[in-house]
């Protein structure tokens, strides 16, 4: 049996690479993927320690990131294409008419 | 019937405002029959109850009528209630009398204005502030009828508001009787901390105590200028004949008065002749029992009076207006009043208030009569010769004109001589004063007379000056503008209203005979009613223990006491009545002389220039502006309005919106634009909790 400690390492290896990745990157797509790993590694430490300690709590709060998740990646994709078509850019670093 | 006192003061109310919310739908003649039936119902109810409880009232009973508590907070209680005593019976009496006889000549005097049912709804709303004002069974209420009246004044001084000088006027009135009224409050705000009560009289009935009672049962305060600065009665006194001052147009504050004449003619003779500015002699009056026991307010109150007195009669000698000469005499007649009650005659102040109620406001009206036949010219060098125009009012003011100058057996004669008599005989004041009072009160009585004859001999008499063209070499008169057609005389409503007060004029007297003339044949009725409302001056040592309600039984000087007089009270007695004679026959022969002086004088010189000195009314009103008025306004202008206005508040306004634009300039610059910079300040912010909670 995989030992609890490998789950969690494998889950901050990935959100590690989520969050490098939002610093990183600039095209929007990429950024919104890497936001999604994060989440997703989120949910596997959720899944792993349900399983530990046999409480059900983790894997239905899984559900509910799931949920948010999807709501938020249509919200997301709706607003990276509206700036797709207003900029013909998909860089973040163009979208920042809100500065000073 | 239950409410009588009330049904009195609801009258004119239920009047008042069935004029101001409907009457503007009415014709001219169901606004007047309401105007004047209302006062009709009050003056008929207020006869009634007269008769019904004059000997009562005669004994010192009084009538009270409870309707509601107003107030009651703490140990401070007042009511609203009314209370009938002889005093408050003969004001209310000619109040609504002449007060009705008035409504009616307005009704012709004020045809076809614009505004009638205002001008009536404002006279009826007076009429119920007056009435309120003297039938107040507390400070408090009447406080409420005192600023009624104000009001009313108010309203009626500026009725033609499309005029400035109307409004300026009203104005005037308005603000000098707040310093007035300020003196007025603070002295019932003294009182009650002293006396515990605002009440006038004890009310075993509800159980409250009254402030007079416990006047009257203090010792007198000594004849001192710091007695008015201790706080005690003397101070009481003071501040409220502060009031007095203000509302009664007294030294120093009587400059309202001649510009009040703005009004309409009707409202000059109710408000600013007969009733409103003889309100501060009734409230001296009915604080009697506070004054005498303060000597010094009472020699204040003389001294103001007789200065009063005599200062406007010399203004009244110098003016064109007629009604103008009619207001400085009104300011002297109630100067008059003064000197009566500071000199301890309340009796006789109130007698000379209900003659001159009368006298004055028939010459008023007669004024009004003469200027509306004259089509609104009220310039005395413009009339002249009017007798054969206007009879039924030259008849009539012949009679005001005779009676107010002390013409014998005319009313105004008996109480302008009680006065005088009283005050050469004050023994309240030290000695040399109530010579120098009587001198004072003597030489403005001969004043009187000769500038009453200047204006009926300028108005009835003489050339006929209205249509020579040289005495108007301005603008033409406004006459011109309506007919041409000569003086007329009046309607005759207005005549009617004349004639009736003319034989008030010439008969009221006759109620107040003073005892020494008549040889005590003719009953001082006046007097003798009067006597229980009123505090004896000097107080008696014997009353001290003696509710007031009891002054009547209280031994008196030996004239009336039924004792067995020693022989020296008698001939004391003989010596006053010998006294009393000989100032008769002076001041009788002072009327003579002065009617005499005037008619030579005037008759052959109508157009006389007095000194510029008098004409400009000593120059009263520009030391007021370059005192008062000019630091005021200048004080408002460069200290409020250019330093405070503009730099302390506009300021703190517009430094609370720099504030905030200061804050957000420093504020933006987190605000970068770029998305990848606020991811940075999430996780590193995220970082820090994450190691705030581990380190922990």
């Amino acid at each position: 049996m995989v030992p609890l400690s490998w789950y969690l390492g494998l889950s901050a290896l990935l959100f590690t690479i989520g969050a490098v990745g939002v610093f990183i990157k600039r095209n929007a797509i990429t950024i919104f993927l890497c936001i999604e790993l994060m989440l997703n590694a989120v949910n596997l430490t959720f899944v792993s320690l349900s399983g530990f300690f046999g409480d059900v709590g983790g894997q239905l709060f899984v559900f509910i990131v799931m949920t948010v998740a999807a709501a938020e990646a249509a919200v997301g994709l709706a607003i990276i294409i509206s700036i797709f078509r207003n900029r013909e850019s998909l860089n973040v670093d163009d979208v920042d008419a809100l500065k000073l | 019937m239950k409410y009588p006192l009330a049904n009195i003061i609801l009258a004119p109310l239920i009047g008042a405002a069935v004029l101001g919310l409907f009457g503007k739908r009415m014709s001219e003649r169901v606004i007047g029959w309401i105007a004047c039936s209302t006062i009709a119902v009050s003056s008929i109810l207020a006869f009634y109850i007269f008769f019904q409880k004059a000997s009562a009232l005669e004994q010192g009973e009084k009538v009270y009528e409870y309707l509601f508590t107003w107030i009651n907070v703490g140990s401070f209680r007042a009511d609203a209630s009314l209370m009938l005593d002889s005093l408050s019976a003969i004001y209310i009496l000619f109040i609504t009398f002449v007060g009705f006889w008035i409504h009616v000549f307005a009704t012709g005097y004020m045809r076809g204005d614009k505004g009638y049912w205002r001008f009536f709804a404002y006279m009826n709303l007076f009429m119920f502030s007056m009435l309120t004002l003297v039938l107040a069974d507390n400070f408090l209420l009447m406080f409420v009828g005192w600023e009624g009246v104000g009001l009313c004044s108010y309203l009626l001084i500026g009725y033609y508001f499309q005029k400035d000088f109307a409004n300026d006027a009203a104005k005037k009135a308005f603000i000098v009787n707040r310093i007035g009224d300020f003196g007025f409050a603070l002295g019932v705000m003294l009182l009650f901390t002293k006396a515990g009560t605002i009440f006038f009289f004890n009310d075993p009935a509800r159980g409250v105590q009254g402030a007079f009672n416990w006047a009257m049962a203090q010792t007198a305060e000594g004849l001192a200028l710091s007695a008015v600065f201790a706080g005690g009665m003397t101070t009481i006194a003071v501040l409220l004949f502060v009031g007095a001052i203000g509302k009664s147009a007294q030294l120093p504050l009587f400059v309202w008065l001649p510009d009040a004449m703005a009004g309409p003619t009707p409202v000059s003779a109710l408000i600013h002749a007969a009733t409103m500015v003889t309100a501060g002699v009734y409230m001296v009056s009915r604080a009697s029992s506070i004054y005498v026991h303060a000597p010094t307010a009472m020699f204040i109150v003389a001294i103001v009076g007789a200065a009063t007195a005599i200062f406007a009669a010399t203004i009244g000698l110098a003016q064109w207006d007629i009604k103008k000469v009619l207001a400085y005499s009104t300011i002297s007649q109630l100067g008059y009043m003064f000197l009566a009650c500071g000199v301890g005659a309340f009796g006789a102040g109130i007698f000379h208030v209900f003659t001159h109620a009368f006298f004055k406001a028939l010459l008023f009206l007669g004024s009004g009569s003469v200027i509306i036949g004259m089509h609104h010219e009220q310039d005395m060098k413009r009339m002249g010769g009017l007798k054969k125009y206007m009879p039924a009012t030259f008849a009539t003011m012949l009679v005001g004109w005779l009676a107010i100058s002390g013409v014998p057996l005319l009313s105004g004669f008996f109480s302008k001589d009680e006065i005088l008599y009283r005050s050469f005989t004050a023994d309240v004041l030290p000695d040399p004063w109530p010579h120098v009072l009587w001198f004072i009160g003597a030489v403005t009585a001969l004043l009187t007379a000769i500038y009453m004859t200047r204006l009926m001999v300028l108005t009835f008499w003489g050339r006929e000056r209205f249509s020579s063209p040289e005495l108007a070499p301005e603008a033409p008169s406004v006459a011109s503008e309506h007919d041409h057609s000569g003086p007329r005389e009046s309607p005759l409503s207005m005549v009617t209203a004349l004639v009736v007060l003319a034989i008030g004029a010439a008969f009221a007297g006759y109620l107040g005979v003073a005892s020494g003339l008549s040889d005590a044949r003719i009953p001082n009725y006046f007097e003798e009613f009067l006597r229980p409302s009123l505090a004896p001056s000097p107080p008696e040592s014997v009353t001290h223990e003696l509710p007031l309600r009891d002054l009547a039984a209280s031994p008196r000087p030996a004239q009336t006491s039924s004792i067995p007089v020693s022989e020296e009270a008698r001939l004391d007695l003989l010596a006053d009545q010998r006294t009393e004679v000989a100032l008769t026959v002076v001041s009788s022969v002072i009327a003579f002389l002065g009617i005499g002086l005037g008619w030579v004088w005037f008759k052959r010189k109508p157009l006389w220039e007095p000194p510029r000195l008098l004409e400009e009314k000593y120059y009263v009103d520009e030391v007021y502006d370059a005192a008062v008025v000019q630091p005021i306004k200048q004080g408002s202008i460069n200290v409020l309005w250019r330093f405070i206005d503009v730099h302390v508040i506009d300021g703190a306004v517009n430094g609370a919106g720099h504030l905030a634009s200061l804050m957000g300039t420093g504020l933006r610059y987190l605000q970068s634009g770029l998305a990848r910079s606020y991811v940075a300040v999430l996780v590193f912010g995220a970082l820090l909790i994450i190691a705030y909670f581990v380190i922990r």
